[in-house]
Formats: C-alpha cells, sequence, structure tokens
C-alpha cells in the first residue's frame, strides 16, 4: 500500500523521564504485581491470625526496636532518595554520584538492621504458622530489599564509569521511584508484625 | 410448581440410569435433601435449555436470514447500530434479572438443604487413607462403638454426621441421599440428612485423597427404625467367640500373626487402633471399603495380598500358610 | 548536556522503499546462526516459539488424556496403575493450564499485540526471550520428572496436607511446585510487557478508544496475570517451604490450616479460567469482524464486559469451596457473584450474535470455529450458572459433572476460539494458507469429538461419578457412557492431528498468502506476511479503529525515526501523542544465561536450601551483564 508521510516525529527526545519513559511504567508494573504478593502475604497472615485462638502463637511478639528503627531509617531515607531524583532530572551528574553512594550505604545500613530483626523475632520459622509467616514476609521485604540495593550498587558504579549518558539519569529516577515502593511498603508490614501480635 | 417439573422431566432423568436401581445417583433422590437438591437442579436445568435455545436460534436466523448485498465494511447502518445497542442492554438486563432470580433459588433451596434439626441422631465418621471409620457414640459408653465402612441409620430420622480426618482431605458422599461435604484435617465439619426410604445406598470419597482415592467407598444403610434399634442393640455387642476348633485358631491366629496391632474385635484381646474395627466384619458386605464384595474368597484373596486388590493401601502383606489363612477367615467369618 | 556529542544521525525520512526496508531490516535482524538463535529478542521469533512450544505441551498433555480416557472406557482397566494414572491426571492438568493455556495465549500477544498496535518490537524484549527460555526450562523440568517417575502425583490444585511432605515423602510436589514458579515468572514478566507495549508504544492516533479488541482483551488478562499469580506464588513458596524447611503454614497441628492453601491457590485459580478465556473472547472478536464483514457491534459494551468480567473474576473463588464447611450465608453471597460474571459474558456473546445477525458472513474455517465457540461456550456458561450455586455444587462439585462443565468453558470458550485463531494468523506468522478443506475437516471432527466426549460428562456426574477416580467397577453402570466419551475423545484428538498435518502441508507447499488475505482491518494486516524484522518500515499513524477498511488508499505513517539504530516511538497513555523515540535492545546472550542460572536455582532449592545462597551470585552477575551497557549505538548519546 503506498504510504503517505502525515507527521516528523525526529525532533522528539530520545528518552523521557516517569510516565513518557517505558521503564518507569515497567518498574509501575512489577510494583503492582509485587504489591499484590505483599497483599496476599498480610491476607495469610491474617488469616491465620483470625483462625488461632492465641496470637503469636508459643513465642513473644517480636522486639520493636529493629523494626522500629528500620522505620526511622526508611522515612529518612527518602529525603537523599529526593535529593538524588532532582539531581537525576537536572543531569547533574556529580550530585547524582554522591546521592547513589548514600543510598548504597543506606541500604546496607538497612540490611545490617534487618539481620537484628530477624534475630529479635522472638521465634523461629518452623516453631508454628506464626513464625512461618512472620518469616516469610519479612523473606519476602528482605528480598526486595536487596534486589534495590544491588539495583542501586550496579547503577553508581555505572555512573562512574563511560556508560554515565544522560538516559541513563531516567534509569536513575527509575530507581529512586523503585525504593519509594521499598519504603513504602515496609510501613504496613512493620504495623502488621511489630504491632498486631501486642493487640 | 418443582415438582410439577420434576414429573414432567423424570423419562429424561430416569433414561441413563435406567439399569442403576438408586445405588449412588443425584438423579435417583432418596433422602430430603437430595431431593430438594434435585428440584433445584431442575429449575436450573430448564433455565439453561431455554437459555442455550434462544440463543441458537438467534444465531441461526441471524446467519440465514437474507442479507444486504456486498458493501463496504463500514458502510453501517445507523438504524441498526442503535436497535441493536438497545437490544444487547435488554439482554444485558434480562441477563441480571435471570441470575438475581436464580440466586434467590438457589439460597432457598441451600437454606433447605443446610436446615439443622437439634435432635438428629448424630454420628461420627473419620476419613482414613483409604477408609472410614464411624462412631456411634452415646452419653453412656455402653452404648457406644465403633465400626468401618458402613453406617446403618433409621428411616425418616435426621442424622447429623460430624465429620473428620484422621490425614488428608476426604469428602463424604451419598449423592442419593444428599450433597457432599469434606473431611477436613483440623477442622470438624457436619452435615445432617433424613432419608426417606428403606435401602442402601452407596457413597464414595470425593475429594482426591490420595493413591488409592478410587476404592474408599461406603454403603448407607437406610433401616426402618425398629429394625435399626434391633441392629443398634446387635452392633453394640462383642464379637461372637468361636466355638469351633477352626475359628479358635483363627482367632488365635489373629493375634499372633500381628492382625491384632491395628485391628480391634470387642470383646477379644485385639485392640488396634490403626485399621478399621472388625467386631462385626462377618456381617459387611463389602471388603477394603467398597472394593470387593464380602465373600469367603474376597476376604481370603484380600487378607492374602492386599496390596494385589489395592496397591499402596496401609495393610501389608502377612506371610500366612493357607491352613493358617483359612482358619483366620473362618473366623472372621463368624463375627456378625 | 555537554557529554553529547551532537551528531546528525541518519533518520528514516531521508531513505525510501527498498532502500529503507534494506536498512530497517538489517538493524532490526536477529543475528544469523546458532548463538543468534539463542541471542534474539525479535517478539515475533520468540512469540513464534512461544507458540510451537505452548502447542507441543498441548500435544503431550492430549495424549495423557487419550491414555486417561482408554483407561476409564471400562471398568476395573488395569492399563494404566493407580500411580501411573494419577500422575497422568495431575500432569494433564498442570500441563493444560501452566504449559499450555496461559502461555499459547500470551504467546499469541507476544506475536500479535506488537504488530497490532503499530509498533516494531514489544517493550522489554530481553525480559521476554528471558520469560520464554524460563517458560522452556519449567516445562521441560516438569516433564523430565515425569519421564523418570517424579511427576507429580497430588492433582494440579496440590492440595494440602496430601501434597504435605507427611503424606508424599517424595520430590514429586516439590516438581510441581517449582514448575509453578517457572511458569509463573514467566507469565508475569510478559504481562508487564504487554501492559507497557499496549500503554506506551501504540501508533500515534491509536487513542484508548481505537485499541483493536484482542490487544483490549490482552491487556486486561495481563492485569489478571499480575493480581492473580502472586497468590499462586505465595502458596506454592509456602508449600515447598512446608516441605523444605519444616515451616507450619499448613500444619493444623502448629497453628496451621489446610483451608489457607485452598484461600490461596483458588484466589488465583478462580481468575485462572479468565485469564484463559478472555484472550479467547479477544480471538473471537477479531475473527467476527474480519468473516462477518463489519466491526463487532458494541465495542465500548465489549471492552466493559473485559473490564468487568476482569473485577469480577476475584470475588468468586469460594464457590469452588462450597463443601469446605463454610458459613452458609457466606457461600450464598459467593453463589451471587458467581452468577453475576454471567452479565458481561452474556453481554459479549449478545454484541457477537448481533454482530453475525447484521454481517454478511464468510464461512471459512476461523469463523466455523467462532460458530462452534458459541454454541459449546454458552452451554459451559450455564452449566457454570449451575455449580455456582451451593445446593447444586454439593451434588457435582468433583464429579464428573464439573469436569464436563470446565472442559466446555475452557475448551470451548478458549481452545474453539484459539484454532479458529491459529488459521486465522497462520498467514500473517508463516506467509501461507492453511487448507480450507482440511479445515472444515478439522472443525467438524473437533465440534462432533469434543461433544461426543465431554457431553455424557455431564451425565456421569449425576449418576455419581467422582472425578479422578482411576477405575470404577462394573456395578455402577457408568460403563457405557465412559466408553461413548472415550470414542469422543479419540475422534476429538483426530481433529488435532488433523490440524498439526495441515500445518505441516502448508508450510511446504501452502497457497502464499500475501498481505492481507482476508481483508482484515487491524494493522498486522498492514505489513507482509510474515512481517518483516522491523514490523513496519514507517510506523503507521490511526485514524479509526478499522484503519484498514478506513484508509483504502494510502496509509497514513510517521517518519523521523532513526535508520542507525533500534528505536521505537513512544506515545501518550490515552491520546497516543507522540513523546520519546526510545531504543530498543538489542539482541543479546544474557536472558538465556540469566534464565539458566535462575533454573539451576529453582531446581538446585528443591534439593537443598543452600541452594538459595549459591544460586543467588550466578542470577545477579547474569543480570548485571544484561543491564550493562554494551557499547552499542543504543547507549551512545
Amino acid at each position: 500500500m503506498r504510504q503517505t508521510i502525515v507527521r516528523n516525529v525526529g525532533d522528539l527526545p530520545t528518552y523521557g523521564y516517569g510516565p513518557r519513559s517505558g521503564p518507569w511504567w515497567g518498574a509501575m508494573g512489577f510494583m503492582a504485581l509485587e504489591g499484590m504478593g505483599f497483599a496476599l502475604a498480610i491476607g495469610a497472615y491474617l488469616y491465620l491470625y483470625a483462625v488461632n485462638p492465641n496470637w503469636p502463637i508459643g513465642a513473644p511478639p517480636p522486639d520493636l526496636w529493629p523494626g522500629t528503627a528500620e522505620v526511622i531509617v526508611y522515612l529518612l531515607s527518602i529525603i537523599p532518595n529526593e535529593m538524588t531524583n532532582r539531581a537525576a532530572h537536572r543531569q547533574d551528574l556529580a550530585r547524582v554520584r554522591t546521592g547513589l553512594i548514600v543510598m548504597s550505604l543506606i541500604g546496607i545500613a538497612l540490611l545490617v538492621l534487618r539481620g537484628f530483626e530477624f534475630a529479635h523475632l522472638n521465634t523461629r520459622w518452623d516453631n508454628s504458622a506464626y513464625g512461618s509467616i512472620v518469616w516469610l514476609i519479612l523473606g519476602l521485604h528482605t528480598t526486595h530489599l536487596v534486589t534495590d540495593l544491588g539495583d542501586t550498587v550496579v547503577l553508581t558504579v555505572l555512573m562512574f564509569t563511560r556508560h554515565a549518558k544522560p538516559r541513563k539519569f531516567s534509569d536513575v529516577t527509575d530507581n529512586v521511584f523503585y525504593w519509594n515502593f521499598v519504603v513504602l511498603a515496609w510501613l504496613p508490614l512493620y504495623a502488621l508484625l511489630d504491632w498486631v501480635p501486642r493487640l | 410448581m418443582p415438582v410439577r417439573m420434576r414429573t414432567a422431566l423424570v423419562p429424561f432423568a430416569t433414561l441413563p440410569l435406567a439399569a442403576c436401581a438408586g445405588r449412588q445417583s443425584a438423579l435417583d433422590p432418596q433422602g430430603l435433601q437430595s431431593n430438594h437438591i434435585l428440584q433445584t437442579l431442575f429449575i436450573f436445568l430448564i433455565v439453561a435449555a431455554v437459555v442455550w435455545t434462544a440463543v441458537v436460534v438467534v444465531l441461526c436466523v441471524g446467519l440465514l436470514r437474507r442479507k444486504r448485498s456486498a458493501v463496504q465494511p463500514l458502510a453501517l447502518h445507523q438504524g441498526f447500530e442503535r436497535t441493536s445497542g438497545h437490544v444487547v442492554f435488554g439482554l444485558g438486563l434480562a441477563t441480571l434479572i435471570i441470575v438475581l432470580g436464580l440466586s434467590i433459588v438457589s439460597y432457598a433451596g441451600q437454606r433447605t438443604v443446610f436446615a439443622k434439626n437439634e435432635h438428629a441422631l448424630t454420628l461420627k465418621i473419620i476419613g482414613h487413607q483409604w477408609w472410614w471409620e464411624v462412631r456411634y457414640e452415646d452419653d453412656s459408653p455402653h452404648q457406644s462403638f465403633v465400626t468401618a465402612n458402613e453406617i446403618r441409620i433409621p428411616t425418616g430420622q435426621p442424622v447429623k454426621v460430624e465429620l473428620e480426618s484422621a490425614d488428608v482431605i476426604h469428602s463424604f458422599w451419598v449423592p442419593s441421599l444428599t450433597g457432599k461435604m469434606d473431611l477436613i484435617t483440623g477442622q470438624k465439619n457436619e452435615l445432617q440428612f433424613t432419608a426417606k426410604n428403606a435401602g442402601v445406598y452407596r457413597g464414595q470419597c470425593a475429594e482426591f485423597c490420595g493413591l488409592q482415592h478410587a476404592h474408599m467407598a461406603f454403603a448407607v444403610f437406610a433401616l426402618l427404625p425398629d429394625e435399626y434399634g434391633r441392629w443398634r442393640d446387635h452392633e453394640n455387642q462383642s464379637g461372637t467367640s468361636p466355638t469351633d476348633p477352626l475359628g479358635k485358631q483363627g482367632e488365635q491366629l489373629f493375634r499372633a500373626r500381628g492382625c491384632a496391632l491395628c485391628h480391634t474385635i470387642r470383646g477379644t484381646l485385639a485392640g488396634g487402633q490403626l485399621g478399621p474395627d472388625l467386631t462385626h466384619i462377618g456381617s459387611r458386605t463389602t471388603v477394603a471399603a467398597g472394593t470387593l464384595p464380602m465373600s469367603s474368597a474376597a476376604l481370603g484373596a484380600w487378607i492374602a495380598d492386599p496390596q494385589h486388590i489395592k496397591p499402596g493401601n496401609n495393610m501389608p502383606r502377612m506371610p500366612l500358610q493357607s491352613g493358617e489363612l483359612i482358619a483366620i477367615i473362618h473366623y472372621l467369618e463368624q463375627l456378625k | 548536556m555537554s557529554m553529547v556529542a551532537e551528531q546528525r544521525e541518519l533518520r528514516d525520512d531521508s531513505l525510501n522503499g527498498l532502500q529503507l526496508s534494506t536498512r530497517m531490516d538489517s538493524i532490526w535482524r536477529t543475528p544469523s546462526g546458532f548463538s543468534g538463535a539463542l541471542m534474539s529478542v525479535d517478539h515475533k521469533v520468540v512469540g513464534r516459539r512461544y507458540i510451537v512450544t505452548a502447542f507441543a505441551f498441548l500435544l503431550l498433555g492430549g495424549i495423557l488424556a487419550v491414555l486417561m480416557r482408554v483407561q476409564l472406557a471400562k471398568p476395573e482397566s488395569t492399563f494404566l496403575s493407580a500411580d501411573k494414572y494419577n500422575q497422568i491426571f495431575t500432569m494433564h492438568g498442570s500441563t493444560m493450564m501452566f504449559l499450555f493455556a496461559v502461555p499459547v495465549m500470551e504467546a499469541f500477544a507476544v506475536y500479535l499485540v506488537p504488530l497490532m498496535v503499530g509498533t516494531r518490537n514489544i517493550a522489554f524484549p530481553r525480559l521476554n526471550a528471558f520469560s520464554y527460555w524460563m517458560f522452556l526450562f519449567g516445562g521441560c523440568f516438569l516433564w523430565l520428572s515425569f519421564a523418570l517417575n517424579v511427576g507429580p502425583d497430588v492433582g494440579w490444585f496440590a492440595y494440602v496436607p496430601l501434597s504435605s511432605l507427611q503424606y508424599t515423602p517424595t520430590k514429586r510436589p516439590d516438581v510441581w511446585a517449582q514448575m509453578i514458579t517457572f511458569t509463573e515468572v514467566a507469565a508475569l514478566a510478559v504481562s508487564v510487557e504487554i501492559v507497557v507495549t499496549v500503554f506506551k508504544q501504540r501508533a500515534p492516533g491509536m487513542t484508548l478508544d481505537r485499541i483493536p479488541l484482542f490487544v483490549w482483551a490482552m491487556l486486561v488478562t495481563s492485569f489478571l496475570v499480575m493480581f492473580a499469580m502472586p497468590s499462586i506464588m505465595v502458596a506454592s513458596t509456602s508449600l515447598i517451604l512446608d516441605r523444605l524447611v519444616n515451616t507450619r503454614f499448613y500444619d493444623s497441628s502448629s497453628g496451621g490450616h489446610p483451608l489457607l492453601w485452598q484461600h490461596l491457590f483458588w484466589f488465583f485459580g478462580h481468575p485462572e479460567v479468565y485469564i484463559i478465556f478472555i484472550p479467547g473472547t479477544g480471538m473471537v472478536s477479531a475473527i467476527l469482524a474480519t468473516f462477518a464483514r463489519r466491526p463487532v457491534v458494541g465495542y465500548p459494551v465489549v471492552i466493559l464486559s473485559l473490564i468487568a468480567t476482569g473485577f469480577l473474576s476475584f470475588g468468586l473463588w469460594v464457590h469452588h469451596m462450597f463443601v469446605t464447611g463454610l458459613p452458609q450465608l457466606g457461600a450464598g453471597l459467593f453463589t451471587a457473584s458467581s452468577m453475576l460474571i454471567a452479565v458481561p459474558s452474556g453481554l459479549q456473546i449478545f454484541c457477537w450474535l448481533a454482530t453475525l445477525w447484521d454481517g454478511r458472513p464468510v464461512y471459512r474455517t476461523p469463523l466455523l470455529f467462532v460458530i462452534g465457540f458459541i454454541l459449546i461456550f454458552v452451554m459451559g456458561g450455564l452449566s457454570g450458572v449451575m455449580v455456582a450455586s451451593v445446593p447444586i455444587d454439593t451434588q457435582v462439585h468433583d464429579t464428573y459433572f464439573v469436569v464436563a462443565h470446565f472442559h466446555y468453558v475452557l475448551i470451548g470458550g478458549a481452545v474453539f476460539p484459539l484454532i479458529g485463531a491459529v488459521y486465522y494468523w497462520f498467514p500473517k506468522i508463516s506467509g501461507r494458507m492453511l487448507s480450507e478443506r482440511l479445515g472444515r475437516w478439522n472443525f467438524w471432527l473437533a465440534f462432533v469429538g469434543f461433544n461426543v466426549a465431554f457431553f455424557p460428562m455431564h451425565i456421569l456426574g449425576l449418576i455419581g461419578m467422582p472425578r479422578r477416580v482411576y477405575t470404577y467397577t462394573a456395578d455402577m453402570d457408568w460403563a457405557h457412557l465412559n466408553l461413548l466419551s472415550s470414542g469422543g475423545a479419540l475422534i476429538f484428538a483426530l481433529s488435532f492431528a488433523l490440524l498439526l498435518v495441515n500445518v505441516i502441508q502448508s508450510l511446504r507447499s501452502g497457497t502464499l498468502a500475501g498481505d492481507n488475505p482476508w481483508d482484515a482491518s487491524t494493522l498486522e494486516w498492514a505489513t507482509s506476511s510474515p512481517p518483516p524484522p522491523q514490523n513496519f518500515d514507517r510506523i503507521p499513524v490511526v485514524k479509526h479503529r478499522d484503519p484498514l477498511w478506513f484508509d483504502t488508499e494510502s496509509m497514513p505513517v510517521v517518519a523521523g525515526l532513526s535508520v542507525e539504530r533500534r528505536e521505537v516511538l513512544l506515545t501518550s497513555l490515552a491520546e497516543a501523542e507522540p513523546q520519546v523515540r526510545e531504543a530498543s535492545p538489542e539482541p543479546s546472550i544474557w536472558p538465556l544465561l540469566t534464565a539458566i542460572a535462575t533454573t539451576v536455582f529453582f531446581i538446585g532449592s528443591i534439593f537443598t536450601p543452600w541452594a538459595v545462597l549459591w544460586g543467588t551470585p550466578p542470577m545477579a552477575v547474569a543480570l548485571i551483564g544484561w543491564f550493562w551497557p554494551a557499547g552499542h549505538k543504543e547507549d551512545e548519546e
């Protein structure tokens, strides 16, 4: 069939930020399905909570301090995260590098805290269904933490190489975006794991 | 009204089961509950048949009616687009009304079927891989007894079965009397039903429960109330002690060859809890949860090699000489 | 930015005709040779593999079905042992659901959606390649296990506690659970790709109300996958943890509960039915418009019905659990919600009937399958209304009535449209037509065989035959109907053999198809058959819901995309206004290597929990390789 050129898109940029870029929507998609995974794990917790007259089963509730400390660090981490985001939008390579290093260090710190949290759950995964679901939920979130940390570290290294091209700034903003999801996911989980057993 | 519909449909309903005289069929209701369910089913069936036929008629007329001559696919007739929109909307509304109506019919049926009677005769049924433990429990321990794979109930009286599982999930189903209910590990379920007529109603496990799920049947004997009373008095008694030498030898071998480790025969030293209670095995109609019809031969074949008849079941093969086997069979057959 | 060297690259407005085609072809082509094939990220190559693999699993699953029908054809048959039979029905269900039905629908979407929305490749092509490898490895893992006599034998639903270590102390349930993980990873990845492709890569002008119905169907399906499949992931993970490291999720002596499994399983399992059925409706809409020679009546009604079906499908899982002793009122509500889904399904049927009513039907094989679909699926839907009723369900649940019902729904609702779709799109994919004569035979054998095989099962269920029994006694009076059913199954199987013959013959000597053999209206027909690696030399501009019927003289296109590197045009979500010329990934071996590393991780972890530790570093390395810029053109600005 004959073709008629009705429009020229040659002037369009070759990368975009946020909803203009493909990877941002990909991240959205994965967050949606991972969020569903969290929701279902919470559902499973509440189901077990509902069918068991004694909760937590055969164990004291988790110690509060590691989870609470994580909440504080997570919430504070939004600040450097957002600064990194803005630097990426401004394509300010130096600041992006700093921001990514800071975020990597925060991730590592949280991972250490997470280790303490596991140690202070006061139950093992094989003690009871309570122990199992608590370990599963915490494990699920830890997987997200580790994945995002890995992504951040790789991106940090990348931004120090010759590959630190402008379109990589878009990747940085997606990484920032995903971190917010990890933070956001933690808040209900914290309430569930640390406070519901105290009800 | 439903009853009349049912009568109209009887020829259809009985067609496929002409040969099958009410053994295990939802189309052959012999209980109050199965009867209600069948009535509900028929209402649904009629609605479904009408809807399906209507769809087919519209489809055929639509395909066969005279069409406009060939035109551009996009040259649509605005009148048709508007009308069809209205018709589709109307049919959607009709669908909504039908399903809401059917939901109400269904819920009414559900309430009848699951109605509870406080004075029901209660028994407990525990599912095992792959047999049924039946416990008749009474306030007085002297009136409580255990049997297996056969359930006897009085006609006309509501019966409540409490359902539990000793291992995996099973499902209790006697289609001629009522719908099924699962036996779930760690949960107590119950089901009530009333047999209208005396008869034998076969049931079968309906939830896949492992290797021999296919061989986990049982029978419900609905007896006239006084007959039921006599049976219960008899069943409550201990097993009859053998008087002849062969029977005595059988009883002795039953213990010596390890049968008694798993099976109980009340009134004897045999008190095993793993397998079915055999106190009155001689009066049962099948062997191995409905796998074989009861006979000396079947009993013999079963004891000689249970793994051949029902591979994977939990009864081990015991090394027995043929004389010993005959003695045990003889003993068991006496346990009426 | 200062880093960017301002350079003028060659664009497609400076080339024309053959010159442009050749140039685009060389950029988008999959590298030649074996290693090139392993690196391919072309959605058509991956989609074709996906389709062929899914059909191979259909063949295997179908053979199992025939074996079961042989066993059940007569009472007390010893053709199969109980152990084999239980493995076989588990393998049949698992294969058909996880390795055929869902993947084949996603496979068609992988192939068709980018073409139908007018773009050059799917979003995240490397993830797409990875998804295929995961699907392939997961499927092979399951079938190799079966060949080694460790095929799962606890049903495709794997109810606990039967599937727990205590009652099944073999590796069989672990194989099942991990196969789930494989296929769900694959399905979830494809879903995200489809969503992003539809959201961001539609041709300029393809506003939301111009998206082809098949694409809408796949979009809704993708969302269903994204929200339903995490449930089975949580379930299978917790099952494997129970079996492997002694967690207690389903151990009722330690606070666990077997019904938790059933809730999680069916929260996925019911939407799963719609994950299979909704793409079928999309195929029906596509075929119907072409062969009724007019657009489907009620485009917005169909779309709203799809979306409504999607939402409702999450609110009726409990109807699989009516006999588990739930509270009565709650169960009654689930009856109503289950029946309610008849409304959107009905609306779609009415729209299709109206389309045929007004259209001028062309009776080619695809249309025959659509008509067969209507007849069968409506019956399946109506028996579905029956099983949604609590009292009726207490009788028919877990009997052959339900087996009949869901085969009417799944084969009627998805396989008939699918085979119609094969006849419809085969010319596009292969460039050759399938034989009409064999096609008619194929249809009639399938239609008759199917009904003879499955209709008697309704009655069998009502006269007391439970599911999943490997045999039955002669005095049950089930023998005649079972024999009839088995005969029908053979005829049905024959129809698939005919399809295979037809495909092989046509591939060798079928009539050449040309770009648009059916005079269809959607964009996949605007390019050659099979399409070139770049799909379109220039990206089309869409001005109508049925672009090829609307612009019959010339096709409006955009220019200005690169001819030096892979580039796709991103457009806005609602209006499809051009926004970004985004780079599209080059072929890469890393998705395959990542899939291999993940496979080692998954399979290793059913033998030892330590696999989680030693299995992770290779995966991480492969992922870094995947995402690390290779210094291609795509990264150089």
